[in-house]
């Protein structure tokens, strides 16, 4: 099952991480230019940002090529913060509720429009990403491939992982992106006229518009606790 | 003389294949069965609409969303702490265990490590709430194929361990006991005897089941060779836990990858079975409810002394960055990918539920078996509908 350029088994605690080296380096060699962000935490993990044509090619190559027999799962993330601010309850944009109120974000990150994509690496909104394992060396390997704003279309990998068929239908429910050559893209968890794409940020969180989050109202400030972010960096654990 | 003989011959041929077809294929309509939303064997409500010719399966579509909470979404607007609440309600049998590999991928996130004695805690009632989770199937298993005894037995020695549960965190169902850095609070006292003593009448209630199923003819008959699954097709499904472990792969997340749990401490078996049918996952969850009351008497005897709770800062901010986590839950491997931007709030949670690529194989499974055995199959693959709606 396992190739034979894949170590022994002690990699988990070798400090520079041969497996997953060697693992980034048989990929990149058999990829080529398809490769175009890596990310390696020694002992931990892997992610490969690959292109979006080089999707499936990724995927065989690491379910024939290097063993990764196991299909974890697959699904998407919207890189662009949502215009209802952090806990969704916003009534109006959230760059003029920052401006209004200072205090309404503890992050500044949040409030400008420009996307922060994670690890790895990404230059657009919607990115899929996918998880395989090799289970004979104990590997996994993440998967994530950019899709332009324009055209949320990628190749389907039901004929490599029989098992992502359920995972691009609920990304196509839950992201609006399209899969080539998908054996069916039918609604799995919400009935069949839902309109919308409910896990996009943009996709308000309509209990929250009616009624705010509770925990928010009923926080009252302490006496003497000007900033409780503050007060959290010196405070210990109260347990 | 010879052009009519031929011709008789041909017709008697022609009749003859006429009453071979009536005889061995009958012509019958093709007929749509609907099983579900309410059905015993789907703990929840999973419908399966199912095509039959006769009394064969000819194509089955699970249809699910009944139970759809969207705690995808629902994670995002709710801070770290608050998200433990959540999902506890993912796979409501073994509540505790969900809670663990969300902690966990917080904490490497976070760079904090629970003390000792808290991951050995953590360890303890993880294997509690598999030993809870899966005597609900053995039982269960019975009730499938017609036998209620072994379903009250499950539901009589389950409370041995949930009132072990209760006692310790309070919750008999949704502990929500997992804090980030650790735990809420120490056992309570005399909770180490009273739970050895619990984990006795389980092995018992093991053996109890065994002499009731295992070896039964209806039984056998009704789970040997039915519902093979062959190791690369579930591999290619993502099937885990016992569901693969039946299929012959020797793969446990708790052995090849401990992330935060203590199992490799601990002496202890991996247990597989070459079938692949639906009574080798039987079998196999059977050794798995004895191999884990065997961890917890070793966890409550090697159990070290200290705190229960790690120093974290009483308003908890994550560190930007990714991280994955699984963790071999009941129901199989259960993960969480979180995405942090150094903020109160997950960015984006993940959720990989193990019931949901278990059940994603019946489409495949269901092809060409016999009704009766559809019910079989689905308690064999043993699933939570919380887990698989999420």
């Amino acid at each position: 099952m396992s190739s034979t350029e894949t170590p022994t088994e002690d990699e988990v605690v070798a400090e520079p991480d041969e497996a997953r080296e060697a693992l980034l380096a048989s990929i990149q060699t058999e990829l080529g230019d398809a490769v175009v962000g890596t990310h390696l935490v020694p002992g931990d993990d892997l992610w490969v940002r690959v292109t979006r044509d080089a999707w499936v090619a990724a995927g065989e190559y690491l379910h024939t090529g290097l063993g990764f027999q196991y299909f974890n799962f697959l699904s998407a993330i919207d890189w662009k913060p949502s215009p209802f601010g952090r806990d969704m309850d916003a009534q109006v944009d959230v760059s003029l509720a920052a401006a209004a109120d200072p205090q309404a974000d503890t992050d500044p990150a949040d409030a400008d429009d420009g996307m922060e994509q994670g690890v790895a690496g990404g230059e657009t909104r919607f990115q899929v990403f996918a998880r395989v394992n090799d289970i004979v060396n104990g590997l996994g390997v993440t998967l994530k491939a950019d899709l332009p704003d324009e055209d949320l279309v990628i190749d389907s990998w039901v004929p490599v992982y029989a098992g992502a068929n359920w995972h691009e239908r609920e990304a196509w429910e839950m992201y609006g992106i399209s899969f080539n050559g998908h054996p069916g893209l039918r609604h799995i968890y919400l009935p069949s006229d839902f309109e919308g794409n409910p896990l996009r940020k943009d996709y308000p969180l309509l209990s929250r518009r009616m009624k705010p989050w509770p925990g928010i109202v009923d926080v009252e400030q302490m006496p003497g606790d000007d900033d409780p972010a503050d007060a959290a960096e010196t405070t210990e654990a109260a347990e | 003389m010879t052009a009519i003989s031929d011709r008789d011959q041909l017709s008697y041929i022609a009749a003859q294949a006429a009453d071979a077809r009536v005889n061995v294929e009958l012509e019958t309509e093709g007929m749509t069965l609907n099983i579900g939303p309410q059905h015993p064997a789907t703990h929840g409500t999973l419908r399966i609409v199912a095509k039959l010719d006769g009394e064969q399966v000819i194509a089955a579509d699970p249809i699910m969303g009944y139970m759809h909470r969207g705690y995808e979404k629902l994670a995002e607007v709710r801070t770290y702490p608050q998200v433990t609440t959540l999902i506890n309600r993912i796979d409501w049998v073994g509540s505790f265990a969900n809670e663990v590999p969300f902690v966990l991928a917080a904490e490497k996130l976070m760079e904090v490590e629970a003390p000792p004695r808290a991951a050995w805690i953590r360890t303890i009632l993880f294997e509690m709430s598999r030993i809870a989770n899966i005597s609900l199937f053995l039982g269960d298993m019975g009730l499938q194929v017609g036998a209620v005894t072994p379903a009250f037995f499950a539901f009589r020695d389950r409370e041995h361990v949930l009132n072990q549960i209760e006692a310790a965190t309070g919750g008999r169902f949704h502990p929500n006991f997992d804090r980030i850095g650790g735990l809420k609070d120490d056992l309570p006292a005399g909770w180490i005897t009273e739970t050895k003593r619990a984990m006795k009448k389980m092995r018992n209630f093991c053996d109890e089941i065994e002499g009731l199923l295992q070896g039964n003819e209806i039984f056998e008959a009704r789970c040997r060779g039915i519902g093979v699954i062959p190791a690369d097709v579930g591999l290619s499904y993502g099937l885990s836990g016992a569901n693969i472990r039946a299929s012959g792969v020797d793969w446990d997340t708790r052995r090849d990858n401990p992330c935060g749990l203590v199992h490799n401490e601990l002496d202890w078996k991996v247990w597989t079975h070459p079938d692949g049918d639906s009574f080798a996952r039987f079998w196999v969850r059977l050794q798995e409810v004895r191999e884990s009351t065997k961890m917890v008497d070793q966890l409550c005897d090697g159990l070290p002394s200290g705190p229960v709770m790690a120093k974290v800062p009483r308003i908890i901010k994550v560190p930007a960055g990714e991280a994955y986590v699984e963790t071999e839950n009941p129901l199989g491997v259960m993960g969480y990918y979180v995405v942090s931007k150094g903020d109160l709030t997950p960015y984006r949670v993940k959720i990989r539920s193990a019931s949901f690529n278990n059940i994603s194989i019946t489409p495949w499974l269901l092809k060409g078996v016999y009704v009766p055995d559809i019910v079989t199959i689905l308690g064999s693959l043993y699933f939570i509908l919380g887990d698989i709606d999420r």
